[in-house]
């Protein structure tokens, strides 16, 4: 365990703001390499691996996002600062007096914020207003700011991961790092099945990567290994907690994006009963996941979504509990290496008319 | 990375939450024992040194700056292990949403104030400004071992650790006003290359934050005939007034107001000008908000100069200052120090 733990805490300290996930996939590549029988980078950045299987060539699609929210510099004003737009859902409040690395070089910058001083009343009282903040990498003008960062570039929280508590991790970005440890595990396993291990990119534009994705592969059934939201803090009723942090990995049966496959969730709790190994459903039916894209991929694909709870997604201090993780690794390999006994396939049987 | 960068650093990285600066205080100690003949902690956990006069008997010059910092108290454990907190000192709920910090407990825990992510938060809620009793500290740990760890009372301090950017700026967590002490110590190796008749006492105050409580010790205790105070003032920023914020790196910033000694300042700025430091003039027309106004008022009154280091995002977690700064406040202190008009 320790080992996919270093895992995951190093994808988390690599920044892949969505549209430039190399950094993340180089690292990744360097892991799975070995363990796969072929594996390619396609024209949207996508990291396709394949594992051929034992058995009956059910082709199983294992999806997790390599890119990470974070931000965009859209101008350099005259003083120096850099206006920048968000990438993928951040909150304001979450900004204000983060710390930053700015494009590939990584120029270390810190978002600040008016002084409490100086706000006026409603100010005070208000919120954060996105388009007032800015990005100060030091520099004197425009001038200066121009020699080290250029406009479209990426940047990304500059947050090292630290356990603390009761077996609790914090980083930045385990939406989805989380997702990609897991499936670099799998990978070094043998199944019956053939996998596909997809490492995707722009999930948080949109679901971009996982479209070509599924139509490159065109699986007949899609596991998305996730990071899901979590808000079990006080004060918060039990049904818009999400999830529970340390309770399991999470299924979902519904969010914005799909809903899942009924025999494949069915299985997947099965599978978890049978072994002992916790499981939660997710309570929101918010937000979205690759599941949706891969669903109706060419003639349709079974899905499923398993994912860790990550309270305070989406800021770079996210946390998980590392049980959840362990678990999530447990029940995601049980239930591949039991798929292909136990699914059926309406296209096998000729199609929905046999059904 | 310059010699005061990487004291201001080592400073800003110290813990020393306002009321609770004993964390702090035999570190600050060490550090000013490299330049003074004698270094005292009263019972407040001022830091006091000593570096003596050559005339007999010496005049006595006081010159503080406080050492301590805003963070949060905490005000209560929930069941579930999560904490409740208070601001201590001027603590922008907006400007600690998802922070790392450190719960000073029976051991010193890492924790994080959470934020609900954008997904969960509903429409009406997404343009109204969080409260700091709706926010909640996480330290991983559930009720039971939180109760056992952390007792209500207990102070937290932010984690931002101070990271150098361009133009010898640094930017991070209580530069408020640890550059001020900073300045002290450019002060004191300054005054070492200098002949000085009076007495310099150098004292890093406490508890500034809750109402300047370390500097009205301090110069009760210490009869000074002059007093020097090395703080923060604002820096430039976007849609800021333009008359209360200063540019960084333009030189360290000299107050002229009513509590401000006439003849002093107007000596120290002539001292600038002639020496060729870099200084810019802070209008205060009220009581400058620093330890000036403590100092004017001590004893039979001390004539005071306040000399500020610009400093963007005041009480955020990445206040930023340009060493530059630091080192004219020093320099310029010192000068004056030397080479005042005791007539």
């Amino acid at each position: 365990m320790m080992e996919q733990l270093e895992i995951l805490k190093k994808l988390t300290s690599l920044d892949g703001v969505s549209g430039d996930e190399g950094a993340v996939r180089d690292y990744i590549i360097s892991l799975v390499r070995d363990h796969v029988d072929d594996y390619y980078v396609d024209n949207m950045g996508n990291l396709i691996t394949y594992k051929k299987g034992s058995g009956s060539g059910l082709k199983v699609m294992l999806d997790a996002h390599m890119d990470e929210v974070g931000l965009m510099v859209t101008k350099i004003n005259s003083d120096g600062l850099l206006k920048f737009q968000t990438i993928g859902g951040i909150e304001s409040r979450v900004l204000v007096g983060k710390r930053v690395r700015v494009g590939e070089k990584g120029v270390p910058g810190v978002i600040g914020f008016k002084p409490i001083h100086l706000q006026s009343k409603n100010e005070r009282s208000g919120a954060v207003d996105k388009k007032n903040l800015t990005i100060d990498i030091g520099a004197k003008d425009k001038e200066q700011a121009e020699g080290m960062v250029e406009i479209g570039d990426r940047v990304a929280f500059e947050y090292d991961p630290v356990e603390f508590g009761d077996n609790k991790l914090m980083a930045k970005a385990l939406d989805d790092r989380v997702g990609c440890a897991v499936l670099i595990e799998l990978l070094k396993h043998d199944y019956e099945c053939d996998i596909y291990g997809c490492f995707t990119v722009q999930e948080e534009v949109g679901l971009k990567g996982a479209k070509t994705a599924a139509f490159q592969v065109n699986p007949d059934i899609a596991i998305v290994l996730e990071g899901t939201t979590c808000y079990d803090v006080p004060d918060t009723k039990e049904h818009s907690m999400s999830t529970i942090c340390g309770k399991g990995p999470a299924l979902t049966i519904m969010d914005r994006s799909v809903i899942t496959d009924r025999e494949l969730v069915t299985h997947i709790v099965k599978v978890a009963e049978k072994n002992g190994i916790p499981y939660q459903f997710k309570k929101t039916i918010s937000g979205g996941t690759n599941a949706g894209r891969i669903q109706v991929s060419g003639t349709g694909v079974k899905v499923a979504v398993i994912a860790v709870p990550c309270r305070y997604i989406h800021t770079p201090v996210s946390v998980m509990d590392i049980s959840d993780f362990e678990n999530m690794l447990k029940l995601a390999k049980k239930v591949l290496e039991s798929l292909p006994v136990s699914m059926t396939l309406y296209r096998e049987q000729g199609g929905i008319e046999n059904v | 990375m310059n010699e005061c960068s990487e004291l201001l650093k080592k400073l800003c990285n110290l813990r020393a939450v306002t009321g609770r600066e004993n964390m702090a205080a035999e570190k600050i100690a060490e550090v000013l024992r490299n330049y003074c003949d004698e270094v005292t902690i009263d019972p407040f956990f001022n830091v006091i040194g000593l570096k003596k006069g050559q005339s007999e008997p010496p005049g006595n010059v006081l010159v503080t700056a406080h050492y301590d910092e805003i963070g949060l108290i905490v005000t209560g454990i929930e069941d579930s292990g999560f904490l409740r907190f208070a601001a201590a000192g001027g603590v922008d709920p907006k400007a600690i949403g998802a922070m790392e910090v450190i719960v000073h407990g029976k051991k010193d825990l890492f924790g994080v104030i959470g934020a609900k992510p954008p997904h969960l938060i509903s429409p009406e809620d997404k343009d109204k400004g969080i409260k700091m009793e709706e926010m909640r500290i996480d330290i991983g740990y559930d009720g039971e071992k939180a109760k056992e760890l952390v007792s209500v009372g207990d102070m937290v301090s932010f984690v931002n650790p101070a990271r150098e950017l361009m133009n010898n700026r640094l930017a991070g967590k209580s530069m408020d006003n640890r550059s001020g002490v900073a300045a002290l110590v450019e002060l004191l190796k300054e005054l070492k290359k200098l002949h000085h008749d009076d007495n310099v006492y150098v004292v890093a105050t406490v508890q500034e934050e809750l109402g300047l409580i370390g500097a009205i010790c301090a110069s009760y205790n210490i009869k000074a005939d002059l007093g020097i105070v090395f703080d923060v003032c604002h820096g430039d920023m976007p849609d800021a007034p333009g008359d209360e914020t200063f540019p960084l790196g333009k030189g360290v910033a000299v107050a002229v107001g009513p509590v401000l000694s006439k003849k002093h300042t107007r000596g120290i700025i002539k001292m600038a000008k002639d020496e060729n430091i870099p200084y810019q003039v802070d209008p205060e027309p009220g009581d400058t908000g620093t330890e000036a106004a403590a100092h004017a008022i001590a004893r039979e009154g001390i004539p005071t100069i306040l000399l500020s280091i610009p400093a963007k995002y005041m009480h955020t977690t990445v206040e930023m200052v340009s060493t530059d700064d630091v080192t004219a406040a020093g320099r310029l202190a010192a000068r004056y120090i030397a080479g005042r008009d005791k007539a």
